[in-house]
């Protein structure tokens, strides 16, 4: 240690460098979904009458409900980021929270939503659902894979969330340093986006 | 450009002890220039594994019949061999290792910009590759082949489970080196240093690293689809089902072709580092061969139909994907015109980078022009799925990414060692491999034209002259690998100690740090002024 004494560690912060990093990702999530659109193009053109009895058979209730408090989670994160620019850290963390259970809400509602169908024997290998045949295979396919993946950007969402709140509690995101909490901001708008054409084209679309 | 100082007390990289000692100092280590070593011993490694299996299924090829191996064993081979160099070596290769060391040395830069990011991408590749051989002990060995085709990758017996996996996380840590040096490049570059005063090397690593970003969730994805296929029956690629398998080769080529950019495009920068300065002579056209580098990774993205001519698309589809493979030839050429150029009435330093990076030229033109051969329709419907593929393949990939990379090393090895290497046996080493890689892949292309199928472990005897001719030609290549490999490093430990900054006259900004350069490279940033390659 004494030999290197003279080198202090350089700490080095550029929030610029964090957010263009941050858009990078949500590139590679674009990309990532749009392969999922693509398939989704491809098989609903070759199957036009099962996707659309498919979509029939989705309940359209729950998926209202569902993107309507995205939307609503969505603002109150940026809300969140509001209040810490003015240096308002209760503001933030209520806006946070409410972000963090709206999150949690829409995973349960989910779970509902697949437990009817995997009741049923809607699911992929599922006995009823091999009776209907390939479009609907590939419907009922595509539908648990990309909300189910969609899904995952939620859980990993609510980790974000999570470790962001210990963070503006601890002060160390606070008004003049809340990168952290802005580019989980960013990535929970994408997690909206993406669901905002999931919606119709699994459950508007007959 | 600025002369930096030296003092005694600068202490190098190599030396530096952090909060870690000695393999932990190492592993925990967020320096650029450690984790560039990381990559560069993990690849060592592996790339040993995998060049013994080719050798091994060239030894199975020396004559026909079941001699050393049967069916399932050679398959394998070719899919273990296959993955190990695609996904461990050749697509991280030059990034990970000459990018993470040098790229902020010649940008003038402390460190990239996310420098516990890049530690965490070398962390998940380890984990990616553990994955990967762990199919060992769980189900046995891949048989797929490299490129997982469906719906072989999901009947199979044997458990691909463990390579998809793998695969798969070792893309998180190609894209997030991508991430880290589109930031480095954006945000990091010293003063002075305008986007067209950058040196080449950087400039394709940043071509590269956007493919990286913007092409590998493909993989990612089509790989995770592959393991749900066969894990829960989505149906997705299953034909039984109402899945189409051809989308599978679609969505897989959709990645894999720009990827074979993501390996060729930082060799072609190193070329372009090396070529001035052993020539004494500014790059001649430095914005065609930046501009050519873009439009690579560009027009890159639309070529991926070329290698499904055979597997059932519209006439009109393999029209227009035969006319933009001739396309992307383009950008290949005015480099090698660039090259050439530079070179004309130059004053050449024979020395071993430079010929590395000539004989790399020679080969890389050989795999170009046989990938016209591929990319016309006519000619591609007879040697589809031949050994003129694998040939060509290895000319391009091989002498394309493995010709530079030995450039590079050779080239930039005092400077990340501090040390000189044998140059006399280093130059016997590249005699011996260039000799051998001729001999061994050349018969292969003669035996693609008489039709000897690719992935057979078996053959007819007519073929047997050529292949005996091909496996003495990887018995010397392997020879000429190991005769350059254990000089380097016999001289990484040994070698004649040299902290002279700059010993082959380069002109860019790494040769004015120390050698081995110091923990954050500069005492002070340089400010630049001039163009790189500036020889008067």
């Amino acid at each position: 240690m004494e030999k290197n004494a003279e080198h202090t560690s350089h700490v080095h912060r550029d929030d610029e460098a964090d957010k263009l990093g941050m858009w990078l990702f949500i590139f590679t999530e674009l990309l990532l979904f749009g392969m999922l659109f693509l398939m989704y193009a491809v098989y609903r053109y070759r199957n036009p009458v099962a996707f659309q009895l498919g979509g029939e058979e989705i309940d359209v209730v729950i998926g209202v409900i569902n993107t309507v408090i995205l939307l609503i989670s969505s603002a109150t994160v940026a809300m969140s980021i509001t209040a810490i620019q003015r240096g308002k850290k209760t503001q933030a963390l209520l806006f946070l929270g409410t972000t963090l259970i709206i999150a949690v809400v829409f995973l349960v509602n989910k779970y509902f939503e697949w437990g009817t169908k995997i009741e049923y024997g809607f699911y992929p290998g599922g006995e009823a659902l091999l009776e209907l045949g390939h479009g609907t295979v590939l419907f009922f396919g595509l539908y648990y894979i990309m909300s189910g993946i969609h899904a995952l950007h939620i859980i990993i969402g609510i980790g974000l969330f999570i470790y962001v709140f210990q963070q503006i509690r601890a002060e160390k995101i606070h008004k003049t340093d809340y990168v952290w909490l802005e580019n989980t901001g960013l990535y929970w708008h994408l997690v909206d986006l993406i669901w905002i054409f999931l919606f119709p084209l699994f459950y508007l679309i007959h | 450009m600025s002369e930096s100082t030296t003092s005694s007390k600068h202490v190098s990289f190599l030396e530096y002890k952090g909060k870690y000692k000695g393999l932990l100092g190492w592993i925990f280590s967020t320096d650029h220039k450690r984790v560039g070593l990381l990559y560069l011993y993990t690849m060592l490694v592996f790339f040993s594994i995998a060049a013994t299996l080719g050798l091994l299924m060239k030894l199975q090829m020396l004559a026909p019949g079941h001699t050393l191996m049967g069916p399932q064993t050679y398959n394998a081979m070719f899919t273990v061999h296959g993955i190990i160099m695609i996904f461990v070596i050749v697509v991280p290769g030059l990034p990970a290792v000459f990018g993470n060391f040098f790229l902020p040395l010649m940008i003038g830069a402390k460190d990239v910009a996310f420098p516990r990011l890049n530690l965490a991408s070398w962390w998940i590749y380890v984990i990616g590759i553990l994955v990967v051989l762990s199919s060992q002990f769980i189900g046995g060995w891949p048989d797929t082949g490299w490129t997982f085709y469906a719906p072989y990758s999901f009947q199979t017996p044997v458990n691909i489970v463990p390579a998809l996996v793998g695969a798969t996380i070792m893309g998180f840590s190609s894209i997030l080196t991508g991430i880290n040096f589109i930031v480095t490049i954006h945000r990091m570059r010293a003063p002075g240093m305008t986007w067209f005063k950058m040196p080449l090397f950087p400039w394709t690593l940043y071509a590269t690293a956007w493919i990286q970003v913007l092409a590998t969730p493909v993989i990612g994805i089509t790989l995770l689809l592959t393991l749900m296929e066969r894990l829960l029956g989505v149906g997705i690629f299953d034909p039984r089902l109402g899945g189409d398998p051809i989308l599978y080769q679609h969505l897989f080529w959709i990645y894999s072709h720009p990827a074979v950019y993501i390996m060729i495009l930082p060799g072609m920068g190193v070329i372009s580092e090396i070529i001035p300065v052993f020539s004494r002579k500014s790059i001649y056209g430095y914005k065609a061969i930046v501009l050519s580098s873009l439009a690579i990774a560009f027009v890159g993205y639309f070529v991926w139909g070329h290698h499904m001519f055979t597997s059932g698309m519209s006439g009109r589809a393999l029209y227009a994907f035969s006319f933009l493979t001739f396309l992307v030839a383009i950008p290949s050429a005015i480099k090698v015109f660039n090259w050439v150029s530079t070179m004309h009435k130059g004053s050449l330093l024979l020395q071993t980078p430079f010929y590395w990076a000539v004989s790399f030229i020679f080969v890389f033109m050989i795999g170009g022009l046989t990938g016209l051969v591929l990319g016309s329709l006519a000619t591609n419907v007879h040697v589809h799925d031949t050994y003129f593929v694998v040939a060509h393949f290895h000319f391009i990939v091989f002498g394309g990414t493995g010709y530079s990379f030995m450039a590079a090393i050779h080239y930039w090895f005092p400077k990340m060692f501090g040390r000189m290497y044998d140059r006399s046996w280093a130059n016997i080493g590249w005699v011996t491999f260039f000799a051998g890689f001729l001999s061994l892949y050349t018969p292969m292309f003669v035996l693609g034209l008489q039709g000897m199928p690719r992935r057979y472990y078996d053959y007819l005897p007519e073929f047997h002259a050529w292949h005996i001719f091909s496996t003495l030609g990887s018995i010397l290549m392997i020879a000429g690998a190991a005769i350059v490999i254990i000089n380097l490093v016999r001289s990484s430990r040994h070698g004649q100690k040299t902290s002279e900054k700059n010993p082959w006259g380069g002109k860019t900004l790494e040769w004015q740090a120390d050698t081995p350069p110091t923990l954050e490279n500069w005492e002070e940033v340089p400010t630049v002024t001039q163009k790189p390659y500036e020889y008067k």
